[in-house]
């Protein structure tokens, strides 16, 4: 007999793999609720937008900043945005992207999801003739899965230009050298991986936040629990997904 | 609120049975566990057409289990339940959101979408069953609605920006907009001061007066119950102690029935 708390990890396991495939059978089956994905898509991917810029750009900023010092050391200053372009477009704006989505986003729909199961929402929905797996958790797990790597396409561009200002605050580097730079530098086995490992980043924050949301218990105590475990939950996941995608780009030589 | 008083008051009556004998709902031998917790342990019970049946019992005793059992949101052990000459248990999800057309359920919260407007609210049921309705006909339906209920001012307002009982006269509405046969409300007045409770049971009895509704009034509230039932079950133990009208169990010497009425 396993203890108690083993016994309702895999429990929660169990029920967040049903959920999960769930999405998949709900999502490419009609009835199909569009306008309900393009508001989802508005509140993940446009209200989020100036949060990610503004890291993203500092990001870019002070990475530049704290690696020049150790490249002047060494004399290579002139790798400065070569480097830089690297660790920002294959790690850190996609990391950094998905764990403030995962903060905004995912606590967001766990603390609605959930107000919505304690106050009965959930099941006037279902008495209307509406599916509320379809209606709220396949349009906001599609908006989550669609526009986090939209945004971490952005948040790329804007930390490399973050990155620009950091290279000239102590030295000079024109515009169109720093550019040439970075796309000599940067390639399509850099690029793509980088994107691709974000539409799992947004599947999972989606899927998280839905699933804490659509099975709160215990009234709002209940909720509160739900959005702050949602958060947890997403991050260390992204984090896990992090490292199962370098490994697969690592396996199959993509760099 | 000028308008809330404008609803016509019922006399404080019974509702009188139409006579029909046509049962709506029928309910045979229910049980319903949850873990070791038996809560439903053979409830029966028929529901005839323009009948009001008000189920009381002590918190926890099963009264919203057993309405959430008939509409199908749960699922139960044992037993059938017959809505409208449909076995529940059987009915795919298809045809249980079919049925639902047809039996409404007013929640004890409201339940309504706070991220509505009170129209989008009311339309949200419409514009899920009757697709090829027109934008004018949604307004017209919605429009009718809420005059039955006495806020039609209300239509562009969010839920949050509502008194209690206006929050439930507008689920009231919201539960009416499809013309359901039956109407399953839960605890319909808990949370009300006692004239907007009042209110309330009247506006239930001008309904199932207007529509010849069958309804399930699952109640605390003895005067509520008073005013809208033709007939009271106590669910005592899982199962219908006792029957009657509410005259007939006020008068009960039994100690149970007793208990409930002082």
């Amino acid at each position: 007999m396993l203890p108690k708390q083993l016994q309702k990890f895999f429990g929660e396991l169990g029920l967040i793999s049903s959920f999960a495939f769930r999405f998949f059978k709900e999502g490419f089956t009609p009835r199909y609720e569009f306008s309900e994905m393009l508001r989802q898509a508005y509140f993940v991917g446009y209200k989020s937008l100036p949060l990610v810029a503004l890291t993203a750009f500092i990001m870019g900023l002070v990475i530049t900043i704290q690696s020049r010092p150790t490249l002047v050391e060494f004399g290579a200053e002139d790798w400065l945005p070569k480097m830089v372009s690297v660790s920002l477009v294959r790690e850190i704006a996609p990391v950094i992207t998905a764990l403030i989505c995962a903060g905004k986003v995912g606590s967001g729909m766990s603390a609605e999801l959930g107000s919505m199961k304690v106050t009965e929402q959930i099941d006037a929905m279902d008495v209307s003739g509406t599916n509320p797996f379809k209606y709220l958790v396949v349009t906001r797990v599609f908006a989550t899965t669609l526009m986090v790597p939209l945004l971490v396409i952005l948040a790329d561009a804007i930390s490399l230009y973050g990155g620009y200002l950091g290279c000239n605050i102590r030295g000079v580097v024109s515009w169109q050298l720093y550019w040439n730079q970075v796309y000599e530098t940067l390639t399509f086995g850099d690029v793509l991986p980088s994107i691709i490992k974000t539409f799992f980043f947004g599947y999972a924050i989606g899927i998280i936040g839905c699933f804490k949301g659509y099975y709160t218990d215990k009234g709002t105590e209940g909720v509160g629990r739900a959005a702050n475990a949602a958060v947890v939950l997403s991050s260390v996941m992204v984090f896990i997904i992090d490292l199962i995608a370098v490994q697969i780009i690592d396996l199959l030589n993509l760099t | 609120m000028a308008s809330e008083q404008k609803i016509v008051l019922s006399e404080l009556t019974n509702v009188s049975s139409s006579g029909n004998d046509v049962v709506t709902i029928s309910i045979n031998n229910l049980h319903k566990a949850f873990g070791k917790n038996e809560v439903l342990k053979g409830f029966t019970l028929d529901v005839k057409k323009g009948e009001s049946v008000a189920v009381i019992g002590k918190s926890g005793s099963g009264k919203s289990v057993l309405i959430k059992c008939i509409i199908g949101l749960i699922k139960f052990e044992q037993g059938s339940i017959n809505v409208l000459g449909k076995d529940v248990s059987k009915l795919s999800s298809k045809e249980l959101d079919l049925l639902r057309v047809k039996v409404a359920f007013l929640f004890q919260s409201n339940a309504l979408y706070d991220s509505m407007t009170v129209r989008e609210n009311l339309e949200f049921p419409l514009r899920r069953h009757w697709v090829e309705t027109s934008k004018e006909e949604v307004n017209n339906l919605v429009m009718e609605a809420l005059t039955n209920v006495g806020l039609a001012h209300t239509v562009d307002m969010m839920p949050s920006e509502l008194s209690g009982g206006m929050r439930k006269r507008i689920a009231l509405a919201r539960t009416l907009i499809l013309k359901p046969e039956i109407i399953l409300y839960d605890e319909p007045t808990t949370g009300l001061d006692p004239i907007t409770a009042r209110e309330i049971s009247n506006l239930m009895v001008d309904i199932q007066k207007k529509y010849q509704t069958s309804s399930i009034i699952i109640s605390h509230d003895l005067s509520c119950v008073k005013i809208t039932a033709n007939k009271v079950v106590m669910l005592i133990e899982g199962k219908n102690y006792a029957e009657g009208t509410y005259e007939m169990l006020s008068q009960s010497t039994d100690e149970k029935v007793k208990n409930f009425y002082i």
